[in-house]
């Protein structure tokens, strides 16, 4: 047992944080967001060039053959940044579709996602990020769970109100599931998919909490910091709170993608439930804690909200899983108590 | 990042389930506290016996020199076995360790053998009236009188002490101290004697877990001083800091069985249908599951860094929060049934209450999460 980062992981994350602390400020966001999610292609080719896309793909397609795990530190650190890339689509669709797709999909795809040749989109056909310009769409298909391959589609920009962001509603298109006719495959994938949006949620709301505490250590009122006032501060633990729940399911599930994939199936749905949530809740309690401040638009937690209010869409909401986590509960009781 | 166990923890854990199940605590006596604990008096002996009373002790004090990951799978496997507490638990938990950390050989000679077969039962004699949360405060006095010390002054929340033979007793022996934690000792008080009196204080749930404690006139040799004199607070800390290690995976299997229990009463209502219902057990399902995680994540802190990360200090608000929010949704779902008198649920949702008091407050456990994990600044 040893539920943390391993020292390779961790320096992953540590490069990460630098190289877009220097390349993706918010004056950076804010430039990219103030026109309408214009992706900032000098730091994407540097991503690319780095092989952040093809983290998680196999050598064997030029990829840096790494896991979940590490794609999730990315994910994370990307997330906190809330870098206006289309990392996370581009980099979640190559995870999802070297671990659960077919030869012939891994043969058509991976190479040129992996060297950020081409791009892919992931969502549904509502709501889908980075579609318009995508090679291949990776779409969740509500009611079954599975994840389709789409391509061809036809993307029509969608205006969100996250414009670090590019987003587009899906029509026609080929769509074949992703790892075969429906198999278990399929379902895997898109859990992948909800694991990778659910791990950049982490890195939102950290960023969203250490703005916070920046804020109102610095902030006076009445003479004192307002991070002196007990309201203010146990608003910050909440915070503190929903950020380690968020962190400590989205690692579970990242870590079972690779490790113990038949756990992944709860693990994803834990994940996506406490970040569909717990970052909408951290990036609102951030805008509160940083008083009529945080109402403008000059200061930049809005970003991180509005990010999380799709992210949370992204994953499709949080009843959704907590209903199968219900009903996961109640099968194993049932289980229990008729064997 | 490894979330299995390691081929030793693994093989611990196989050991003591194969002694669980061959050597069952069986069901406990209904009704007399007393007869409760003594059922627990006894499995604790059986435990001690087989070398299972004390495992996160060093194996020269009859412990098993457990790994805190074998410490966490222990308290796991009493409580899934259905297994209670061994009777001694502050004993083994905060007594034991404290002398061995503090006392002197003499000391532990005399004390660690009883506390792990259960033959002398501690009580912690730290909160008082005006003395909660703000432990430092506390007004009980020891006056010198020779080779003694006499302690007058009164203890509250005091649990097993109508069985203790040993209290860890805080008393303040410098009243003239600049600093309020300062002037502090710890002693090892014995119980049976005249200045000490026991009252059970009964509880909103009306059975009584917990005690006054009167002193008047408590006589203690200077020989059972604990750490020295006027070093009390320190060696409090120690005791406290022993607190919430491994209890916490005990209490997580607890909710986890009480949570199935509801999910089984509501599916045989079929309340399962209810997309309402279902909502609420998948987020108490997620809560349960956040809070194990999350304990797990602060044991490979510890063992990493030798003290615990952010999260160490969420587990016992998360704990106390979800039991609250399961008891509660109990209530809900199965009505006047879960608070008739002396039903199970009806028990465990007054029971609940105290959690989010005992063993800090939430409102104490948010402000240290403030100050010492944020680094918020404290208000003059």
């Amino acid at each position: 047992m040893h539920f943390d980062l391993t020292d390779d992981q961790k320096e992953i994350r540590r490069v990460a944080r630098e190289l877009l602390a220097a390349r993706s400020s918010w004056a950076r966001v804010r430039e990219a967001a103030e026109a309408g999610a214009a992706y900032d292609e000098g730091l994407w080719r540097e991503l690319c060039g780095l092989g952040w896309p093809g983290i998680a793909v196999s050598e064997e397609f030029g990829g840096q053959g790494l896991g979940a795990v590490e794609l999730a530190v990315l994910l994370e650190e990307l997330g906190y940044a809330c870098a206006a890339t289309p990392f996370l689509s581009s980099a979640a669709a190559a995870a999802a579709i070297e671990a659960c797709g077919s030869e012939e999909q891994r043969a058509r795809w991976l190479a040129a996602l992996a060297a950020g040749e081409a791009t892919a989109g992931i969502g549904t056909r509502a709501l889908c990020a980075d579609g318009v310009g995508a090679a291949v769409l990776v779409l969740l298909e509500r009611p079954s769970g599975e994840a389709l391959l789409v391509s061809g589609a036809e993307c029509a920009p969608l205006e969100t109100i996250d414009p670090t962001r590019r987003y587009a509603t899906v029509s026609g298109g080929d769509a074949e599931p992703l790892g075969g006719r429906g198999g278990a495959g399929a379902v895997a994938a898109a859990d992948r998919v909800r694991a990778a949006v659910a791990a950049e949620v982490v890195g939102v709301a950290q960023r969203a909490l250490e703005m916070t505490l920046a804020y109102v250590k610095e902030r006076r009122q009445f003479g004192v910091p307002v991070g002196a006032f007990q309201a203010v501060q146990n608003r910050c633990a909440q915070m503190l709170l929903d950020v380690e729940s968020a962190r400590s399911t989205a690692l579970f599930a990242a870590w079972a993608a690779d490790a113990a994939p038949e756990r992944l199936p709860e693990a994803a749905a834990l994940a996506a439930a406490a970040a569909a949530d717990g970052g909408r809740a951290v990036a609102a309690s951030a805008i509160q804690a940083h008083g009529g401040i945080g109402f403008t638009w000059e200061a930049d937690v809005h970003w991180l909200y509005k990010r999380a209010q799709l992210d949370a869409a992204l994953l499709g909401g949080a009843r959704r899983h907590r209903a199968m986590l219900a009903s996961l509960a109640a099968a194993r009781v049932a289980q229990a108590t008729y064997s | 990042m490894d979330l299995t166990f390691s081929a030793e923890e693994t093989a611990f854990r196989d050991e003591l389930r194969a002694w669980l199940a061959a050597n069952p605590a069986g069901a406990p006596p209904h009704g007399d506290e007393d007869a409760h604990y003594g059922w627990r008096r006894d499995w604790q002996r059986r435990l001690a016996d087989a070398g299972w009373a004390a495992v996160h002790w060093p194996r020269e004090h009859g412990g098993r020199g457990a790994t805190l990951t074998q410490s966490a799978i222990y308290y796991e496997e009493l409580a899934a076995a259905g297994a209670p507490l061994p009777a001694n638990v502050l004993g083994l938990l905060l007594a034991g360790p404290t002398i061995m950390t503090w006392g002197t050989p003499e000391q532990q000679e005399r004390h660690l053998v009883p506390i792990l077969t259960a033959e002398e039962i501690w009580c912690q004699g730290f909160s008082e009236p005006d003395a909660g949360s703000d432990l430092a405060a506390l007004k009980t006095r020891a006056v010198q009188d020779g080779e003694e010390w006499v302690i007058t002054g009164q203890k509250v929340w005091t649990s097993m002490a109508q069985y203790a033979k040993w209290c860890m007793l805080v008393a303040r022996t410098d009243p003239d101290a600049p600093k309020k934690h300062q002037g502090l000792t710890y002693f090892l008080l014995d119980m049976e004697q005249d200045g000490v009196e026991v009252v059970p204080l009964k509880q909103i749930t009306g059975e009584s877990e917990f005690n006054e404690l009167f002193l008047d006139g408590a006589r203690v040799p200077a020989a059972n001083v604990l750490g020295g004199v006027g070093n009390g607070w320190k060696v409090a800390l120690t005791t406290l800091m022993n607190e919430r290690s491994g209890l916490a995976f005990f209490l997580q299997v607890r909710m986890r069985q009480l949570l199935d229990q509801l999910i089984g009463e509501a599916a045989e209502r079929g309340l399962m249908e209810d997309p309402v219902v279902a909502d609420r057990l998948g987020e108490l399902h997620l809560r349960c599951e956040v809070l194990r995680l999350t304990a797990y994540r602060g044991l490979t802190a510890i063992e990493t860094y030798g003290q615990p990360g952010p999260e160490g200090s969420l587990t016992k608000w998360m704990w106390s929060d979800t039991n609250q929010a399961l008891t509660q949704l109990a209530a809900d779902l199965l009505g006047p049934e879960a608070l008739t008198a002396g039903a199970p649920w009806a028990f465990e949702l007054l029971r609940a209450r105290g959690n989010s008091i005992e063993g800090g407050t939430t409102e104490v456990l948010k402000n240290i999460v403030a100050e010492r994990v944020l680094g918020l600044p404290r208000l003059k």
